[in-house]
Parts: structure tokens; sequence; C-alpha cells
């Protein structure tokens, strides 16, 4: 036997069995991993280089850089230029660059380009560009005569960071900073529209997931501890909704909650509210929550279903039998038991409702709106840089929402159905 | 759960409120889809049920708004309805032109997401498979990703997907691009993106059948001298296919309820029936919208039974007893 644990192992043709080992298992990972690779390259492709197109298009916007290249070649050597105070060859520099964007038609995206952070720029860009050419020196005060709106150290400011095409500056924007005479500034509190959608989109995505585990807890433990014949019979309501299509969900909740709509002609006939004191349940926030809870529900109620099955009734059998109380019981046996069914079903529910767009932009008028709505707002405007620096924000909390997931829960553990 | 002997008075109490709950919860559920199929025959143009529909009156229904779904963008509507006034609705009416792009849309991005997916998740399930967790992660994130986002960089990215004019790919896909040759505005475009959006059905139904898989059968299979090819289509795939039909029909339900990534990057020729539907609600709310929903309604519940048998299926073959 000693001789035999010395004496190298090998296989029937002769080569060592730890190396041939090696060999087979490297060949087992590689087929496993071509196996994969075909939709890799199809994700990759069609899923990850978009998304990581629209963040360097966060990042990146070259419209004033190819349409004026007197001003940022003079930018790019003057650096610590005083934007409260530019000098005569700025101006000059400026003036040939609009006459140039005149005949060359691209006033429209330089200005767009500093439309971003100093606001009104682009009629400005238009006006300057018109007068270009009839311009005499000294430039400066001439512009200025056109629009003293020239000579203000924002514009100066916008337009130097502009000389640049990569840029963060669609991210402060996105941020609620403001480009002012002195530089960029926290905006006001009543002018925090971003910031403050980001937090109702937080908030209302989180009452829809406390509602959605108000209403999923009792039905999840009916489904779970019924007869499986009946159960599935009731599964069947479960999983209808989640296979409807959700432009139909949407219509009927338009059906039923709005002002001529079912449930308020419900409620007139049966006199708990009068003809003109109509509730406005639709085309507004609780339309938003109303709907969205409806078409979340699913996820909620089969993540803890399927925890709550295999909770075995006795140990709340042997709780009730050592005197604890129908509450206690529930509160100190079962309760913790579904927990992972809990944290399942609410991160994707809450994952799920951040990210929504559809319900709130047909049913939640303008108070429901979510951040979805600001980038597709945004994208329809043509502001495609700063709908992709939003983008990239809500992408950013999505992707540690989904990397708790994928800890606490773990991502293979996803079940439909 | 039923009430044990022991339960006193405000448990009772207690037990059949929770049954009234869970009632009211179900209710919840199941209401908004059915409401849509009698307000669908409503005989006015009205989003509520009228006083002759509610009395039960024959005249307060009709078959109008399904009318209108063949009618509207019909040239000649008023005509007799023979051949030609058939074949006006099948190359013309709006509606069904929109049902075509869908199906077929629906049909190449189910192809392509289901052979791509089970094939991949067949490598995933495996236990040698590097990175596991990782690409696992990759792959299911369209469906966690908003939407909005990938339309946004599919639109953005499409856009600039462009082939040039006489190369060997504009030969190959030329026909499924658009007139300039890119992905945006066209049926490939559209595919391509609803293929990507029905992968994670794929990957999450295929691998959970095949985590009752036994491997083994794969060995037995080719000690008994079957090729590979044998062994994929006599043993694996008998054994998986439930959960590949029942992938595919997800993904073909997501690709057929898809609106915003068509809304990003398809032209006025991929007109599906959800993009319908929404311009539809957005603009003028017509029953036309009621009657479409409750042939989807229908088409879901056809949908769900399959998936449901098919579930029942795949857990008697691996042995599964209930749910």
């Amino acid at each position: 036997m000693a001789e035999a644990t010395t004496e190298l192992l090998t296989t029937a043709d002769g080569r060592p069995l730890k190396a041939a080992l090696q060999a087979a298992q490297a060949r087992a990972k590689r087929r496993a991993f071509f196996l994969v690779l075909p939709l890799l390259l199809f994700v990759v492709l069609t899923f990850l280089i978009p998304i990581g197109y629209m963040l360097k298009r966060s990042f990146e916007h070259d419209g004033f850089v190819s349409s004026a290249p007197a001003l940022v070649a003079w930018f790019q050597a003057n650096p610590d230029f005083d934007p409260a105070n530019p000098p005569e060859e700025a101006y000059a520099a400026l003036v040939q660059d609009l006459a140039l964007m005149q005949v060359d038609k691209t006033t429209g995206i330089a200005g767009t380009r500093i439309n971003y952070s100093v606001p009104g720029t682009i009629s400005l860009f238009k006006k300057g560009a018109r007068e270009a050419k009839d311009l005499t020196p000294p430039f400066k005060e001439s512009l200025v005569a056109v629009d003293p709106d020239w000579g203000k150290p924002a514009l100066w400011r916008g337009m130097a960071s502009a000389s640049h095409i990569y840029t963060a500056e669609f991210y402060k924007v996105a941020s609620d900073f403001k480009l002012n005479d002195g530089g960029w500034e926290r905006g006001e509190d009543n002018e925090r529209i971003y910031l403050y959608l980001f937090a109702k989109t937080f908030l209302i995505s989180g009452i829809i997931t406390v509602l959605c585990l108000l209403l999923a807890f009792p039905v999840s433990h009916l489904l779970a501890t019924l007869p499986m014949a009946k159960s599935s019979l009731l599964m069947i309501l479960v999983l209808l909704p989640f296979w409807t299509s959700l432009l139909v969900r949407t219509t009927s909740w338009i059906a039923l909650l709005q002002e001529q709509g079912i449930v308020n002609d419900l409620l007139v006939a049966i006199g708990l509210i009068d003809n003109e004191g109509r509730l406005t349940m639709m085309y507004n926030m609780t339309g938003t929550i109303v709907a969205m809870t409806h078409v979340l529900l699913p996820f909620m109620i089969l993540p803890l279903y399927s925890v709550m099955r295999v909770i075995p009734p006795s140990y709340a059998r042997a709780a009730r039998s050592l005197g604890a109380t129908s509450w206690t019981t529930f509160r100190r046996v079962y309760l913790p038991q579904t927990l992972p069914g809990i944290a399942a079903g609410s991160l994707l529910v809450f994952i799920l409702a951040v990210g929504y767009y559809i319900t709130p932009a047909l049913v939640g008028g303008a108070d429901g709106q979510l951040i979805s709505n600001l980038i597709a707002f945004h994208m329809s405007k043509s502001n495609w840089s700063l709908a992709a620096a939003i983008a990239g924000m809500l992408l950013v909390s999505i992707l540690v929402l989904y990397w708790l997931y994928d800890r606490l829960v773990g991502i293979d553990r996803l079940k439909l159905g | 759960m039923a009430l044990p002997t022991y339960a006193s008075p405000l448990e009772r109490i207690w037990y059949y409120t929770y049954l009234v709950i869970c009632c009211l919860v179900f209710l919840f559920l199941i209401a908004p889809i059915l409401i849509v199929i009698p307000l669908s025959f409503n005989a006015e143009p009205y989003f509520t049920f009228t006083p002759q529909m509610l009395a039960f009156d024959p005249a307060g229904y009709s078959l109008r708004w399904y009318d209108t779904l063949l009618t509207l963008g019909h040239p000649a509507p008023e005509t007799v309805r023979d051949g030609t006034w058939w074949s006006a609705v099948w190359e013309r009416a709006t509606w069904v032109q929109a049902a075509k792009n869908s199906f077929w849309v629906g049909l190449w991005a189910t192809i392509l997401a289901t052979v791509l997916g089970t094939i991949a998740a067949l490598g995933l399930s495996r236990p040698e498979m590097p990175y596991r967790r990782l690409i696992m992660a990759l792959l299911i994130s369209p469906m966690i990703v908003p939407i909005i986002i990938i339309a946004v960089g599919m639109s953005f990215f499409f856009a600039k997907a462009c082939v040039a004019p006489d190369s060997a790919m504009a030969l190959l896909f030329g026909w499924a691009l658009s007139e300039k040759g890119c992905l945006a505005n066209s049926h490939l475009g559209v595919i391509v993106a609803h293929a990507t959006l029905g992968i994670p059905f794929v990957i999450i139904t295929v691998t959970a059948t095949l985590s009752g898989f036994d491997q083994s059968l794969i060995r037995a299979s080719q000690s008994l001298g079957a090729n590979p090819r044998t062994t994929f289509f006599k043993v694996i795939m008998p054994l998986i296919l439930p959960g590949v039909i029942s992938g595919a029909l997800f993904a073909f339900v997501t690709s057929f309820d898809e609106v915003v990534a068509v809304l990003f990057i398809a032209g006025p020729d991929q007109q599906t029936i959800p993009r319908q539907m929404f311009n539809g609600i957005r603009e003028a709310i017509s029953p036309a919208i009621l009657a479409v929903a409750t042939i989807l309604v229908v088409i879901s519940v056809l949908l769900l039974t399959t998936v449901e048998l098919l579930r029942r299926r795949s857990d008697r073959l691996r042995g599964v007893t209930g749910r």
C-alpha cells in the first residue's frame, strides 16, 4: 500500500491522473461556456452596448465643439480667463463662430448644447448668428448691444464648459445644480425638480410595496394552507392578471376609477357620495398607486407563497400548546419564518415600481408621474444628454437594489408562476 | 387553514374576517380584468355601464366596437361585405395591421429568445459552468433594468447601428432593416429588442426545469452509444420541453405586450397592438380599446391554461407531486 501512494497514478494511456482530470475539467468548463456564448454575445450586443452607449451620451456632447471652432480654440489657449469680463479677442472669436454657424446652419445645435446649463440660449444664439456678419469691432460692445445677455458671466462659463466634448455637466443639471454667474450652485429648494422627483418615485414605490405586502400576505397564507386542489384553482386568479396585458389592466382601471367610471357610479348609486362630489381617483397620484399595486401584486404573492408553503404547521401548533396566544404565535413563530419571502417579494416589487413607465404615463395625470416619465419627456424634447444622465442615475440606483436582491435572495431563486 | 377546535370566539371572528379580506383581495385582482368584457359590448361610446346595460336590455348591447376593429382604416367601410371588402380588411384595416405586426414580431422574437436561451440554460445548469452567478445576473438583468433605460439606450444605439448599402450584411439583413439600412425604425430592430426582453423569462423557466433534471441520464445515453445530437433530441429535449414551451410563451407574451421599446425604436411601419392601444388611451379613448382588451384577455386565458397544463405535465415527468 505504501508504494502505491508514492507511485504517480496514471490513466490507461499513461498520462498522470491529476493532469488528465484537470484537462477533462477544463474541457467540460469550455463546453459549458460555449453553450452560453451565443446568448452572451447577443445580450452584449443588444443590451450592454446600448446601455454603455447611453452612458457615454450622458457624458458627451460635441454640439458646441463642432460648431464653434474659433472660440473653442481660444478657450483651450486661455483656460483661466475671467468669465465676468472676457477680453475682446474672445468676443471676436465668438462673432466669427456665430457668422460661421449662420452659414452652416448649426446655430440650433450649438444653442441646444449651451441651453442645458444656461436656459434661453437657443433664441440668443439664433439672434446673434443672424446679426453676426454685420457686426463691427469692437465686438464686445457691438454684440452686447444686440443682446445684453451676451455679457453674462454664466453664459461664458457655460460656453467654456461646453468647449470640452466630455463633461459631467448633465449630471449636475440632473442633480438640480444651476450654473449662475458665480459658477455651479445648488438650486433653490423650490427649483429642485429632479431630486424631488427621484425622492417622490422612491416614496411612491415604497407605498406600493407596503400596499402589495399588506394585500399579498393574507392571500399567500390562504393559498399556502389550503388543500392543493383548492389552492390550484385560486392560484389561477393570481396568475391571470400576471398573464394579462398591462395595457388591458391599465385600461380597465381607467374604466373603473375615472370620474364617470364604475366605482364612482356605484358610490353615487348607493348614496355614499352625491353626483357633484364624485371622487377624483384617476389621472393623479391615487390612480398611479392603485393601478400599479394591482399590476405588481402577483410579484409579491408568488415569492411569499413559495416560502409559506414549506413552513411546517407543527411549529405554530407547538407554540400554541406551550401556551402562546395566537397573536404571539404569529408574531414570534410564523412571521419570522416568512421573512425570506417578504424580502424577496418586497425587493422585487420595489425594483419594478421604481422603473415603471406605462401605467404612470397613462393614468398618472400631472402629479402621478415618476422618474421614467421624466426621462421620456426629455427624450421627446430632444434633450438626449440630460435624459441619458437621469437614466444613468436611475440605473445606478436599480443596480444597487439588484445587487441587494442577489445578496439577500439570490437571482436563481427568481420564479415565475 | 381550517380553524382548530380550541379557537376562542375572538379567533373565530378574526378567522372569518381574514377570509373576507382574502376574498376582497381576489376581487381586487380579478375584477378589473373581467370588467372589460361586458363593457366592450356597450352600444354607446361610454366607458361605463349604461342604464340599459344594467337592465339587461338587449338594445344596450352591441358588437359595434368589434366592428370598428375591422373598419378603422378601411377604404370603403360602408360597402357590401364581400370578398373584396374582407381582403381590404386584411390589407388595410389599422387594427388588423397592428395585429399582424405584433404577431410576426412576437413570433420571431420568441424563436430567437427561446433557441438562444435554451442552449444557454443548458450550459448554465452544468455544475462546471465558470462565472455562473455573474453571467446569470447579466442575462436576467433585461427584466430588472427599467424598460425605459433599455429603450433609451437602444434608441441611441440602433440609430447608429447601420450597414453600408452594398455590404454583405446589407444583402443578408437589408430586407429587415429600415430604408437607411439601420436597426432603428426597422422590423429587425423591434424583433431583436423584444428577444432581449424575453430572454430572462426563457432562462428562468428552463433553468428551473433543468434543476430537476438528472444529469446522469446524459451519461447513460452517451454510454449507450448515442451521439450528442441524438442525446439532445431524444433524451434532454423531451424532458425539458414543458419548461421550454412555457418559457417561449412568456417570451411571446412579453413581446406581444411590449410598448415602450416600440415607442422609442420603431417607425410608423412597426405599429403593434400595444402601441395602438397606448396611443388610443392617450388620445381619444373609445370602447374599441375595450374590444381589443377583451380579445387579449381571452388570449391570456388560453395561454395561462396551456402553461398550467404544461407545468403539471412537467411535474409529473419529474416525479414531483402537487405544486
